[in-house]
């Protein structure tokens, strides 16, 4: 866990004192609704359908047990009682009052935490790895490279009005599980031939209308450039990204329209200008933040063989995760349980989830991008009795990289871009997959639902994506399929789904999956062979005929008429 | 006489007595050739590029109002006979002016008055300081005393202990 500095500490203070002052002029009608609105995205509060809501910054995903009390107190006495986590590793409040926000902001900065830059068009919420600092996969440590870019970009003057959003993901182990070909900026922390650390730079990737998988502009930044780095991309970003149409105001776009040939020859050319300049990074400044950084005090255990059966052998298979440290391993707190929205936690969860962090866990936990929370370090002598309790408070379903970790935005029950409901689509489909050893067998599957092209759910990256769409004033879905989020396995990198056709009434939607499902399994060569891997192998033809049957033979079988016409 | 934010501080701008904007404007469209020989005056970045020899043989003090997307390469050359740069802000959530501002401080050594003005409001004061300017014209000058406050928020951020951190 980062500890704030007194001057950390001070700036969220400030901070608060700022939008209060803005708020109170908001309200009294001397800053007009225009004025107010970077004001307030850039402190996390939208204005929705229903009410405001407030984003809070959970910087990388890391949080401590005190934090999470405060969360939950806060769900408590300004909220409804419960909160939700986002995929961008954030947690989002959809009731608080606007008068109240101030004051929430106030007790965030109390624990060191706050809602800068959560929203509006500027650098947000920096993400990692949920397993960074953990995972045997590991290459670098990111959290002390996140916080230096959370310092660096939270309250930086020059980058607050960007043309849009700015989102950076940062991954330092062999398996990409920040999605970070899918951000405006990607870093892959990693070593050179010598050993120095040093990161891949990927930028322009991104959902949305357009999705676009990111581009390589660097393969090896020597660390000590990072800021720099990122500040030549920012300012190009901030001077030549289009203002004119919101739609196309994205990096990516910028980067598609120069070539990602020409972008990358700006970017050099400016950071030329930048290198060696103020925000150059020393080994005293990397020290100073990683010193900041408590880490925990691991016991010498070795690794033991848990047994485990039944309903805790199947949590141990999916939910517990291998861990660099001998006798420790990962725990995923997997939020998708059936009848829960995904990323729902109560207010009592929180404690209780709290609780737990502070007896097996050293106080701390994660969010994952899966909208999922994590125990980093478990003592493996303790995953029984851990998993006990998980599943007295609803939240050991085994299935994490399951078709039933559904990654889902909240979609139309609160979002006010929303063109469908994404949360009973979501249960619908958990519902017609309650079959735990049937779901075992259909193996690792990411299913990711998005209520609107914004695509906060990340449907383009799902092995199966769901769209919701508006036809005519109705809630329609469209389906994808063979997205990949990342490099989470060897020859398996970042794609984007393909949409296998004509899109569906919400009643379809489950049983176009179990289709699809059948399809697979039908198909697959092994066990090992995943449905996303199928999907590449053997193209979308065969689904989309099952899909679709008679009628889309049919109409191939014209089209073929017709082009031999 | 308008009065604007500089230093700090409120003023009347008062170099040329002549107009309620000390400043002269001439010619937006850069196609009027004609200009007082003596006075302060701030021409549009197309007059300077027109009649550059005139206007650094005139006397008084001269000004360049430029767009936020101008390219600094276009008007390097007049850095070094200016007293003013002004960069026009369309929009207050058009964030083009603090990029430009930073590279004229920083990687063209512009050391005179740099003001924002257009639709440059107490909100945006801050930030804009922090990347260089120094003088604002407000889109509601009547605004300015009130907004002097703006200054003193965040304050922290100055006393960051390292220097990547005062960077940013
Ligand atoms: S994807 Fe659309 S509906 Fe879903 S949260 Fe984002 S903006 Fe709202």
């Amino acid at each position: 866990m980062y500890t704030y500095d007194d001057v950390d500490q001070r700036l969220v203070e400030e901070r608060v004192a700022q939008f209060r002052d803005q708020t109170r002029r908001y309200l009294a009608k001397d800053l007009s609704e225009d004025e107010f609105r970077p004001l307030r995205l850039q402190n996390g509060l939208y204005l929705q359908r229903h009410a405001p809501m407030l984003r809070v910054a959970i910087p990388y995903g890391l949080l401590s047990s005190r934090q999470l009390r405060t969360l939950a107190h806060i769900a408590r006495t300004y909220d409804r009682g419960y909160g939700h986590f986002s995929t961008r590793q954030n947690l989002q409040f959809n009731w608080p009052r606007l008068e109240d926000v101030p004051e929430i902001l106030a007790e965030l900065a109390v624990v060191q935490m706050h809602a800068i830059q959560t929203s509006g068009n500027c650098i947000r919420n920096v993400t990692t790895d949920h397993f960074a600092g953990v995972a045997r996969d590991e290459i670098v440590d990111s959290f002390v490279w996140c916080e230096l870019i959370r310092q660096w970009s939270a309250l930086n003057p020059e980058f607050a009005y960007l043309p849009r959003k700015f989102k950076i993901a940062v991954n330092g182990a062999a398996a990409d599980r920040a999605a970070t070909f899918a951000h405006d900026i990607g870093l892959h922390a990693l070593k050179n031939g010598a050993g120095e650390v040093g990161f891949r730079v990927i930028a322009g990737g991104g959902m949305g209308r357009t999705p676009v998988i990111g581009h390589v502009i660097r393969e090896f930044l020597p660390w000590r450039h990072l800021l720099t780095y990122l500040e030549a991309i920012l300012r190009l970003y901030n001077r030549y990204g289009r203002r004119d149409n919101k739609y196309k105001a994205r990096i990516k776009i910028l980067v598609r329209e120069l070539t990602p040939e020409a972008f990358r020859e700006k970017v050099e050319a400016e950071w030329l200008q930048l290198a060696d300049g103020p925000a150059t990074l020393s080994e005293d400044d990397v020290r100073a933040i990683e010193a900041r950084f408590e880490r925990p005090p691991y016991q010498v255990l070795a690794d033991a063989t848990v047994a485990a059966l039944g309903a805790c052998g199947a949590w141990m298979k999916r939910n517990v995760h291998p861990h660099k440290q001998p006798g420790y391993a990962a725990v995923s707190v997997s939020l998708k349980k059936t009848g829960v929205p995904p990323g729902d936690v109560t207010a009592a969860q929180m404690d209780a989830i709290a609780a737990l962090a502070d007896r097996y866990a050293f106080g701390e936990l994660r969010v994952s991008h899966e909208q999922n929370l994590v125990f980093a370090d478990v003592r493996q002598a303790d995953l029984q009795d851990l998993w006990r309790e998980l599943r007295a408070l609803g939240l050991a379903t085994p299935n994490i990289g399951l078709l039933t970790n559904i990654i889902s935005c909240p979609g139309g029950d609160f979002c006010s871009l929303a063109n469908a409901k994404s949360i009973p689509v979501a249960e619908a489909i958990q519902r017609r997959f309650d079959d735990l050893d049937y779901l075992h067998d259909i193996g690792e599957l990411d299913l990711n639902l998005s209520g609107c092209m914004n695509s906060c759910g990340h449907h383009h990256v799902g092995h199966i994506g769901i769209l919701g769409v508006d036809k005519h004033g109705e809630e329609w879905y469209q389906i994808t399929i063979g997205g990949n989020q990342g490099l989470t396995r060897p020859g398996a990198p970042a794609a984007l789904g393909q949409v296998i056709g004509p899109s569906f009434a919400r009643d379809d939607v489950p049983g176009v999956i179990e289709r699809l499902i059948e399809a697979y399994l039908a198909r697959r060569e092994s066990d090992d062979e995943r449905f996303v891997d199928t999907v590449w192998r053997i193209g979308i033809e065969p689904f989309k005929e099952k899909v679709y049957g008679k009628r889309h033979q049919a109409q191939d079988h014209r089209r073929r008429q017709l082009a031999a016409a | 006489m308008a009065s604007v934010i500089r230093h700090r501080t409120i003023v009347e701008d008062s170099w040329q007595p002549l107009e309620a904007d000390p400043w002269l404007r001439v010619g937006e469209s850069g196609l009027v050739p004609d200009f007082p020989v003596a006075g302060d005056l701030l021409v549009p970045l197309r007059l300077w590029q027109l009649r550059r020899d005139d206007l650094i043989a005139r006397d008084g003090r001269l000004g360049l109002l430029i767009e936020g997307w101008d390219e600094p390469e276009n008007f390097a050359d007049a850095l070094p006979r200016l007293q003013l740069v002004a960069i026009h802000v369309p929009q207050f959530a058009d964030g083009r002016a603090y990029s430009l501002a930073r590279i004229l401080r920083q990687r063209h050594g512009y050391a005179g008055e740099l003001r924002a003005f257009g639709d440059v409001l107490r909100d945006q004061l801050l930030y804009l300081s922090r990347c260089g300017f120094d003088s604002f014209a407000l889109r509601d000058p009547g605004r300015a005393e009130e907004s002097l406050a703006a200054f003193r928020e965040l304050a922290a951020a100055l006393r960051r202990p390292y220097a990547w951190q005062r960077a940013a």
